[in-house]
């Protein structure tokens, strides 16, 4: 033990709260010279009790606590179902061109043609990708992007005088989709999946019925594959009537390679900070366009894009033809997403793009292949798309479970793949290393779960259970963190007070 | 390609090891009549120097707000971002990283969420607050989904003060709340409290409102309590806390509001920071993520995502809200700002935006025709102009002053002949001139 606590370069760091000083601050600002407030008497009296720091002081702060976190930068980050692939900083840079980064929503249209002129682009891609009808920019994420879709399914089916009341969803479906088809009211029906990991027509077409308001799903899903029946599905779906959401959070196995509007897709949200690479941030901002089929496009929210480019920010702006259901965000959306995925999508052309599906898959199955004899995979017999799916089945009396098994991924300088998700097979383990991998580095992380797995084989029980054990954290008690939630910090921050 | 590692040898090696011929075996389940040959209707891949030429192009077409004389807020504001927050948001370790669900490795995301939470919390005057939503305008509709889950009520009432998008947003999201919105306030002479009966789930209301005005809120709490309804406030611009008294002071039960003012650029209206603070009797049914202290085996302080089980992820069709993000990196900016700024910073801040507005609003009022509506304001307020609005700010913005926003562009209801004006620490005195003269050119 260190007299600091600190070993090397691993650093500790207090709160802000227990440093900063309300009387010190990290911005110069010059005196406002004002006698007389225009405030209507609600000047504030209550203190704030919020500390400062100066600038040095906040970079060592906030460098040191980057320094705790994983990252794509660092390494490989096989994170299932969130395609952790490279963020191209040509894309940051793109973002902060003040023609983009420094305009504001709501100065005149006429002022920003570029703006316009860029939504206009990234519309035209996603489009022309998906083989859809229009799209509906603004979603702020894929979970609003479902909004979205969702909102517009129900809209035209209002439209024609139905008011249906269930969707249907796969069991491995995304959280969001039951989510979200509950938030419009609807009751929400499971779907099982087959032995294989995918749904059946048959499977579709014994729920379906003239309650049935749309079918959400995944493709590829969350196991990883394509779901082979998926044209039929969509005939059968809109044989009852129903429409077809399709959920896009796999959109980067198949650019290039298939359109979600050829299959029959109604609707379907694309999560720019996945498949086109905006960063993920630690946790957002996204971005959740969402395509719309022709029968759909009518009914898209405020504010769209028209064909000739011009914006429609109002309902009573419409034309004949136009009928939004509503509005889902402030402004425009994620401007700033949409030119670093331009940003990318231009890098990327028509080639890279279809490229970067290939490797993306031809990596999951590489990792597949060389794992098979080791680790379980769950569904064998057809190939992995962008993502392979394993289950607990290998660690079967060692001792060891699915978490276990990723924290031990820590201590060997990986984060973890998604655990337990889909929740079609016991200890899921989903694997995604995208196609920003190089062959040494799929080598290495292969040779490391071999390891690990023998290692597990081999009764090094202690490896997995004590694990993480190198990490700036060992596991954390999250029981106790829901049972009494601390979720602000509560003493005073006023240390000159205190040190008085 | 600059992105793609795998060389053609690896690839042959790859598809050999894995035992097929070509990629088109690990396609075989994309039904082969619905294979397609490429994106041909899109161009081939660019060097980076083509991208940045033909981005910068399109940029190019677009009057930045920091290339002349500029009013326009309503929502997003045009601040002053310190450059080390610019960097420290673009560190790797920040900017490529997921969601803190592996919290060993993402202590750095989990303790600024959680010194997030704490500055939003005092800010606003509250107890606990949220990790972030998308943006004002959904946190504002998140709200209300809250409050009707809280007070089992089904009808909301938005003030006519409300940002008009917001009441927008909150009419199409807040699913299942019959959302009665009150008619456009621009002179803050609505009466809300009056409105307020026993069925009413919650009442939002705006300050400084979307025309500029400051509003008491204790008068409207006590009549929401009274009839066991909740008080929502909501703000578009949070550095009007750095000034007036906080909701939470007088009596609000949620705040939800606009962060992008601090640390976050205006990128024509997103990525934004949505705040969301609230009492500690609501935090179960308190919409998105939530940052929470622990200790780890070794017995040392830590951070973790906690109370999951609102969430959508595991409760499924029984989640409080389907959200599955925050607006990570915005808040990250908002928190560097944020400390960057304290307590003493954001009070001098405070000030001088509200010493600009002061005096552009002098300004305005001086040129003939023009009237400002407002008696109170923070760094935005109203002026009615002799004729149509647009037309106003069309003619300004030839003469290269962007004037601020016609407030019909946002609700047809209200007149056509109000605009919204904000001023703030970026505003120069030379600007204030530029406008007032050029108005009094084009009336």
């Amino acid at each position: 033990m260190t007299f600091t606590g600190n070993e090397a370069l691993a650093l500790s760091e207090p709160l802000i709260f227990e440093t900063g000083r309300r009387e010190v601050t990290g911005v110069d600002i010059e005196d406002a010279g004002l006698t007389e407030d225009r405030l209507g008497g609600q000047a504030r009296k209550t203190p704030i009790d919020l500390p400062g720091l100066t600038e040095p002081e906040t970079m060592r702060h906030y460098v040191r606590l980057s320094r705790q976190n994983y990252a794509i930068d660092m390494g490989l980050y096989p994170l299932g179902s969130c395609t952790m692939k490279h963020n191209p900083r040509l894309n940051e840079k793109m973002a902060r061109l003040p023609g983009f980064g420094d305009i504001h929503p709501l100065q005149p249209l006429s002022t920003v043609p570029g703006a316009l002129e860029l939504m206009g682009e990234l519309s035209r891609w996603l489009i022309t990708m998906t083989g859809m009808k229009a799209v509906a920019l603004s979603p702020k994420a894929g979970a609003q992007g479902e909004l979205a879709g969702m909102m517009a399914i129900r809209a035209a089916l209002r439209a024609r005088g139905e008011n249906r009341g269930t969707v249907l969803v796969p069991e491995s479906a995304h959280g969001t989709n039951p989510a979200t088809a509950a938030a419009l009211g609807y009751r929400v029906e499971s779907i099982k999946a087959r032995e294989d990991g995918t749904v059946s027509v048959e499977a579709v077409r014994e729920k379906l019925s003239d309650d049935v308001a749309a079918i959400m799903l995944t493709n590829p899903n969350t196991c990883g594959l394509f779901e082979p029946e998926v044209a039929a599905i969509a005939e059968a779906v809109h044989e009852a009537g129903a429409y077809f959401y399709g959920d896009g959070a796999n959109f980067n196995a198949i650019v290039g390679k298939a359109k979600p509007g050829d299959l029959g897709v109604d609707a379907m949200h694309i999560n720019l900070h996945k498949t086109f690479s905006t960063p993920h941030g630690g946790g957002g901002p996204g971005a959740g366009p969402v395509v719309l089929s022709e029968r759909l496009a009518p009914f898209a929210p405020l504010p769209f894009l028209r064909d000739d480019g011009t914006l429609v920010e109002r309902s009573d702006e419409c034309d004949a033809g136009e009928t939004p259901f509503g509005r889902l965000v402030a402004f425009h959306g994620q401007m700033g997403m949409y030119v670093r995925a331009m940003a990318y999508m231009l890098s990327h052309g028509a080639d890279g793009l279809k490229q970067a599906s290939e490797d993306a898959v031809l990596a999951a199955n590489y990792i597949k292949a060389q794992l098979a004899d080791v680790m379980s995979v769950s569904f064998p017999d057809r190939p992995a798309m962008h993502e392979v799916l394993f289950d607990e089945r290998f660690l079967k009396g060692t001792g060891v479970t699915t978490l276990d098994f990723a924290k031990a991924m820590i201590d060997e300088g990986y984060h973890p793949m998604t655990m337990y998700f889909p929740l079609v097979v016991p200890g899921a383990m989903l694997i995604e290393p995208t196609e920003s991998e190089s062959l040494a580095s799929l080598d290495l992380f292969i040779a490391t779960l071999r390891d690990l797995a023998k290692g597990a084989r081999d009764g090094d029980t202690a490896r997995f259970t004590e694990a993480p054990r190198y990490a700036p954290r060992r596991r954390l008690d999250e029981t106790r963190g829901a049972r009494k939630p601390v979720l602000t910090y509560e003493a005073s921050s006023d240390f000159k007070e205190a040190a008085e | 390609m600059r992105y793609h590692p795998l060389t053609s040898d690896d690839r042959e090696l790859m598809l050999s090891r894995i035992g097929v011929k070509s990629i088109d075996d690990l396609f075989v389940d994309v039904p082969n009549a619905h294979l397609v040959e490429g994106l041909m209707d899109l161009p081939k891949g660019k060097s980076e120097i083509a991208v940045e030429r033909l981005l910068a192009k399109m940029a190019g077409k677009n009057r930045a707000a920091g290339e002349g004389p500029f009013f326009v807020g309503a929502g997003a504001y045009r601040h002053h971002v310190p450059a080390s927050v610019d960097h420290l948001i673009q560190r790797s370790e920040f900017l490529t990283s997921y969601t803190p669900y592996q919290a060993e490795i993402s202590q750095g995301t989990l303790q600024v969420l959680f010194e997030f939470q704490t500055q939003v919390a005092r800010l606003t005057g509250m107890e606990v607050a949220n990790a972030s939503m998308y943006d004002g305008s959904t946190a504002a509709a998140e709200a209300v989904m809250m409050a009707a889950r809280l007070t089992r009520r089904g009808k909301a009432i938005v003030a006519g003060g409300v940002h008009p998008q917001y009441r927008d947003v909150i009419e199409t999201v807040a699913v299942g709340v019959d959302v009665e919105a009150m008619p456009a306030d621009p002179t803050a002479s609505e009466d809300v409290a009056t409105k307020i009966d026993d069925s009413i789930a919650c009442v939002v209301v705006q300050s400084p409102s979307f025309y500029g005005h400051i509003l008491d809120l204790k008068p409207i709490a006590e009549a929401c309590h009274k009839a066991g309804a909740l008080l929502v406030a909501c703000f578009t611009e949070v550095v009007a806390l750095g000034a007036i008294e906080p909701p939470g002071a007088q009596g609000a039960d949620i705040v939800v509001g606009e962060g992008q003012s601090l640390g976050n650029p205006l990128t024509f209206g997103g990525p934004y920071v949505g705040l969301f603070a609230g009492l500690k009797k609501h935090v179960r049914q308190m919409p998105g993520r939530l940052a929470g202290e622990t200790v780890d085996a070794d017995g040392k302080r830590g951070y973790t995502l906690t109370l999951n089980t609102r969430e959508q992820h595991i409760r499924r069709d029984k989640a409080t809200s389907n959200i599955c993000t925050n607006s990570g990196l915005c808040s990250l900016a908002f928190t560097i700002h944020m400390t960057l700024l304290g307590e003493t910073g954001l009070t001098r801040l405070a000030r001088l935006n509200h010493a600009k507005a002061i005096k552009a609003a002098d300004a305005l009022a001086r040129v003939p025709g023009v009237t400002v509506l407002n008696e109170s304001f923070f760094n935005e307020f109203t002026i009615k102009v002799p004729g149509d609005a647009h037309t106003v700010i069309e003619k300004l913005a030839e003469r290269d002053v962007l004037g601020g926003v016609p407030v019909s562009r946002l609700d047809e209801k209200a007149p056509g002949d109000l605009i919204v004006v904000a001023a703030t620490e970026l505003t120069t005195d030379d600007d204030i001139d530029a406008y007032a003269s050029t108005l009094g050119d084009v009336l």
